[in-house]
């Protein structure tokens, strides 16, 4: 890299890093104060731990987000195969059409559109209030849903067709065909969809807003009412330890990543050096 | 494989989804019209529309009240936000992206982690982050005042909107184009510059048409999250500046559901008509040499 490019470079760090490092700086603030640092303390932490609301809310998330990860991969995957093997072309531009529409949508159209069905509904049903849990868990399903499906469909075209056909020749009932040939090769797009729509469930925070009732709380909405009021560093403390968090992941998933690209050569090298073996 | 099972297999697969993508995501965008075009007794009627339009309301701007159309006015504040916080996105966003994608693997990897952590942070977070920074007392004007440089008011301008809306969605710019940039064959810029075509309008000529593509997702991906957006303005524009966001969540919040819709109906109209032109204007000029 050319000196100005590196001059570059290290300033949109700083502006994007800045405001991290000043959040955990004060996170460890004796004082309330924003702007003075006058002392080092634990206690903004102590009293986020003490914080029975924000320790609900952080399972509550953790548990939708790994409900509507498992529901949205399983039923995402099953989409993609489906519509991977369409033939008429109107009904995949269609399919593909209708996918499309959440990713494009503003957030705040899904969050209300959704919320308008569900209090029409329960209207229906004579229900005083309609949004709970389950609202929120179907909306999230269907926000994390076109991504699951958006990873899965490369990896589906990808693979070779005579793939699962021959695992049918030689006695698979198409069932196991699937388990057995399909399944195992488009394992990453799966995977790597699963994480993606554990990730945007556990981060969303406009859709969940609109579509959750009172008293059901995730750490976003939480997190808004939060600062929706007087300011407390507990903020910043919890705003630290999701910090510290989501590196620890994101070096993993690195690591991981570095892990199976290393394998991946190794296997390919020994495939090649069998194969001249041979000949 | 007989037809037979082939079609059972289909059946069984796209069945769940069919029906959930009808149910989930095609007729709630129905309630949103339905909504907006009914009044509380579900009787049709084009008032929440029309009252978009036509609703108006008294600014005192300390000299003189004037009276204006509440609602355009908020679409038009949006827009223009939303618009300028796109292209200063664009502007910082596309030389990194260039810088990135020239650069050896190992960096280039780094770099993406490096931007995609604050994404990963939520974007409450970020924004209340940027609050605490640029408040009258904040750490901006502590670090200025400590080095005699006098004090700024950013807190609650259009001004720190648009830097909470860089902030937010800068990542999402940066991202495609990188994505586009990286896969850009290095042959194609050599010939240029071999045929004596001066770095500029290597640039001009052959670098940006070919990263057209990512530069377009990232101003859709800017854009429509910065214009529909109501949390930013209520902290860095202290609840000044309503964005059309911002009137949306109010209408909720006030269990005005069908003026809500109403709106929601508008922006999306407004939305999709943009994203289609912005389609066409590029298009052609993808076209011209």
């Amino acid at each position: 890299m050319k000196r100005a490019s590196k001059i570059y470079t290290a300033l949109i760090m700083v502006f994007l890093f800045a405001p991290m490092v000043i959040l955990l700086v004060f996170s460890f603030n004796e004082a309330k104060s924003l702007s003075v640092f006058s002392g080092f303390s634990l206690k903004w932490y102590r009293e986020l731990f003490r914080d029975e609301e924000t320790l609900k809310a952080v399972v509550n998330t953790l548990v939708l987000a790994v409900l509507a990860a498992l529901i949205s991969t399983v039923m995402g995957t099953a989409a993609a195969v489906g519509m991977n093997r369409l033939r008429s072309r109107v009904l995949r531009t269609a399919m593909d059409s209708v996918t499309n529409i959440p990713m494009i949508n503003p957030d705040i159209i899904t969050g209300i559109s959704l919320m308008l069905m569900f209090v029409f509904v329960g209207r229906l049903f004579g229900a005083a209030t309609s949004l709970n849990f389950g609202t929120m868990l179907l909306a999230h399903i269907t926000f994390c849903l076109p991504y699951v499906i958006l990873q899965v469909l490369p990896k589906l075209q990808q693979m070779d067709k005579a793939l699962p056909e021959a695992a049918m020749d030689l006695g698979c009932t198409p069932f196991r065909a699937f388990f057995k040939a399909e399944l195992p090769e488009i394992m990453p797009g799966v995977i790597t969809g699963m994480i993606m729509a554990f990730t945007l469930s556990l981060d969303d925070f406009v859709i969940s807003y609109f579509t959750s009732g009172n008293g059901f709380q995730t750490l976003p909405i939480r997190i808004y009412n939060m600062t929706k009021k007087t300011v407390t560093p507990k903020m910043y403390a919890l705003a630290t330890i999701i910090f510290f968090v989501i590196l620890t992941l994101l070096l993993i998933s690195n690591l991981y990543d570095e892990e199976t690209v290393q394998k991946r050569r190794e296997a390919r090298a020994n495939k090649k050096n069998a194969k001249e073996a041979r000949t | 494989m007989n037809k037979k099972t082939r079609s059972l297999i289909q059946y069984m697969t796209l069945t769940p989804y069919s029906i959930w993508a009808a149910v989930f995501i095609v007729v709630p965008l129905v309630f949103v019209a339905y909504y907006a075009f009914t009044d509380q007794n579900f009787h049709f009627t084009f008032d929440n529309i029309s009252r978009f339009f036509t609703a108006t309301s008294q600014i005192d701007d300390g000299e003189s009240v004037k009276e204006v159309h509440t609602y355009l006015v908020i679409f038009m504040r949006s827009l223009k936000l939303a618009v300028i916080s796109t292209v200063i996105c664009l502007l910082m966003g596309y030389p990194l992206a260039y810088i990135m994608a020239r650069a050896k693997e190992r960096t280039q990897s780094i770099l993406m982690t490096l931007i995609m952590i604050p994404m990963w942070m939520n974007f409450l977070i970020r924004t209340y982050a940027w609050m605490t920074i640029l408040q009258d007392t904040g750490i901006l004007n502590s670090i200025l005042s400590a080095l005699h440089l006098g004090r700024v008011h950013i807190i609650g301008t259009e001004t720190a909107v648009v830097i909470g809306m860089v902030y937010d969605y800068f990542p999402y710019m940066v991202l495609p184009i990188y994505s586009v940039m990286a896969k850009l064959d290095v042959r194609l810029l050599e010939a240029a510059s071999d045929l004596g075509c001066p770095s500029v309008s290597v640039l001009r000529r052959v670098i940006w048409p070919l990263s057209l593509p990512g530069v377009l997702s990232g101003v859709t991906m800017v854009l429509i999250p910065s214009i529909s957006t109501f949390y930013i303005s209520q902290k860095l524009g202290n609840g000044k500046f309503y964005l059309i966001g911002d009137a949306i969540e109010g209408q909720y919040t006030a269990n005005n559901l069908h003026f809500a819709a109403a709106i929601a109906f508008i922006l999306m109209v407004i939305l999709l008509f943009c994203m289609q032109l912005i389609q066409k204007l590029t298009n052609r000029k993808i076209i011209v040499p």
